[in-house]
């Protein structure tokens, strides 16, 4: 494939179990990489982006990427990898403009950051929500103090 | 590409975008459409800034009916997220429900026998149906055009009725399990379903005749939250609102699951991307469910509806009462810690959910106790919902239209809350 001739080092591991082509990848190269998928391999579709936290595994989150090529149906899957307790990948907005919603999700219910994004603020809770509910380390009995109207 | 079908001519776009009237000295109003408007269906929040009429810009918020779906996942064993699945859309529960046990399915590499899959097609279409159904019917409802609102939900009805049939509930569906079906289908199912289809065409027909003409619907529709297929592409579009603007990209059809790849039928596309276009699409494909539909009840064989891997399916209620080795086996697959054992893994299954592509990335890793390499409970369940995309491009879809083309224009996107922000 182009892109591990292109970038051998920023790629860990692949395969295709269950017939999902799967890469994972280094998150610093993933702009990199995308734009490659985008502008010379015709992945022109990014279907879906969420992240998983595999705590206590190291590094602890992947940000999942999904790709289809509307011409040949093609589809492939990138996990960046984001090693630390303060992730951060670059920001795919510049390619495709819905990775602006999904990465806020992501910043919202992870906490997964991503430079160059335009306006990453939360989306889903409210802006005074302390945490984020889908680590793995959150409890799911937590509870949030009820913020009313400021007026 | 696919056999396609156009359903509608090419459409001067420019001409729907009103020129501003410079000679008059506005200025700029800040103005919220919802959290809950009383001339849209659904809770969302749309900021508008006006200039007079004219939407100059606008933001979209949405989060108001989060139900934790992912996770509650989490701490749910595989079956049991299944409940959390019907939720997602509460007007076509049946496609969630199949979608998130076909990921699953992937995951552990089981295939239904031939009479399961026809019934999870008949299934899946009588909930697009009744999705559309509901679509159209409020969609023209929020235009004024009350009595086709009325008539659509009579139709929805009597899909309902099919579907309470099947598994006792209406909305709450719960219509599928892991590795098969629950049961097999109700007596005279298929002739009700016959009956169903008949009365359908009628409605559709009468509905087509009060609407496609009407002078009002279509100087409303017709030209009116435009988006182009290149754009609707880079939003991620799927379904009825990316088939309107001339992509004919269907799940059914691109990548076939169950067996819609061994029936006849095709895919409608439209021309101009906006709410007309919108409207035609789904009109079409309601005759296209009909059309399997119809081809499913001459079709089905017979035989079993469920896998018989037993470390999956749980056994007859026979055989769980009659002798301890079924006794046995479904104490194993509902005690808490055993269940289905599902090995690590990660897997991403799509399905065409009336919106569009519904897809569901499940992850599988072994927890901290596990002994097998396996897990009874999902470590993450992602659904990617069709909507969210929708209602991102919301804001260029409305942008530079009318006040009150929000209002078709949100219609026509069909947003469902609880896949918009789970």
């Amino acid at each position: 494939m182009a892109i591990e001739k292109r970038y051998p080092e920023a790629i860990f591991d692949w395969h295709a179990d269950h017939g999902d082509r799967t890469l994972v990848i280094d998150g610093d190269r993933l702009l990199d990489i995308a734009r490659l998928l985008k502008e010379e391999m015709g992945y022109n579709v990014l279907v879906d982006l969420t992240a998983v936290d595999y705590l206590p595994r190291k590094p602890r989150f992947e940000i999942v990427y999904h790709f289809m090529n509307l011409e040949t149906k093609a589809r492939l899957r990138l996990r960046a990898q984001s090693d630390d307790e303060h992730p951060l990948v670059p920001s795919l907005t510049p390619l495709w403009p819905i990775a602006d919603w999904y990465e806020r999700e992501v910043w919202d219910l992870f906490g997964v950051k991503f430079d160059g994004h335009p306006n990453l603020k939360r989306i889903m809770l409210y802006e005074e929500f302390k945490g984020h509910p889908l680590r793995k380390d959150y409890s799911k009995t937590k509870r949030q103090p009820l913020v009313g109207p400021q007026n | 590409m696919n056999e396609k079908k156009i359903i509608a001519e090419p459409y001067d776009v420019e001409r729907a975008i009103p020129e501003t009237e410079s000679e008059f000295r506005t200025q700029d109003m800040l103005l919220n459409v919802g959290p809950s408007h009383p001339a849209m269906h659904g809770i969302i929040r749309i900021a508008t800034r006006l200039q007079g009429e004219l939407v100059v810009d606008s933001e979209v918020e949405i989060g108001y009916l989060h139900r934790a779906f992912e996770k509650s996942c989490e701490a749910s064993t595989w079956n049991q997220s299944l409940i959390y699945t019907d939720r997602l859309n509460y007007v076509s529960p049946c496609i969630n429900n199949v979608g998130y046990c076909m990921a699953v399915e992937k995951l552990l590499g089981l295939e239904l026998p031939m009479r399961g899959q026809y019934l999870r097609t008949m299934l899946c279409e009588i909930s697009r149906l009744a999705d559309h159904l509901t679509c159209v019917g409020a969609a023209a409802m929020e235009l004024g055009a009350f009595t086709v609102f009325l008539y659509m939900m009579i139709g929805r009805e009597y899909y309902y009725e099919l579907i309470e049939d099947y598994c006792g509930a209406r909305v709450t569906t719960n219509c599928s399990r892991v590795g098969g079906m629950p049961h097999d289908l109700p007596d005279g199912w298929l002739d009700k379903i016959t009956w169903t289809l008949a009365e359908t065409r009628r409605i559709l027909k009468e509905c087509d005749t009060l609407l496609t003409y009407n002078r009002i619907f279509v100087e409303r529709t017709q030209g009116v939250g435009v988006i182009k297929p290149d754009r609707a592409l880079a939003w991620g579009f799927t379904g009825p609102c990316l088939r309107s603007t001339g992509v004919g990209y269907d799940v059914r059809k691109d990548y076939p699951y169950l067996i819609y790849h061994q029936l006849d039928w095709t895919v409608p596309v439209g021309h101009n991307g906006d709410n007309f276009d919108r409207y035609l699409v789904r009109m079409e494909e309601m005759e296209q469910s009909c059309r399997i539909l119809e081809q499913c009840i001459t079709k089905i064989p017979d035989g079993p509806v469920s896998c018989d891997d037993k470390r999956v399916v749980l056994p007859s209620k026979k055989d769980t009462y009659g002798n301890i080795e079924g006794l046995m086996n479904h104490f194993k697959l509902i005690m808490d810690g055993h269940g289905i054992r599902v090995p690590q893994g990660e897997v991403y299954f799509a399905v065409e959910a009336g919106n569009g592509e519904l897809g569901y990335y499940v992850v599988s890793q072994p927890g901290e106790n596990s002994t097998d390499g396996c897990n009874d409970r999902p470590w993450r369940v992602r659904c990617r919902p069709p909507c969210l995309n929708f209602v991102a491009a919301l804001p260029e879809m409305i942008n530079g239209f009318m006040l009150a083309d929000i209002i078709p224009t949100f219609g026509s996107v069909n947003m469902i809350g609880g896949e918009l922000d789970r």
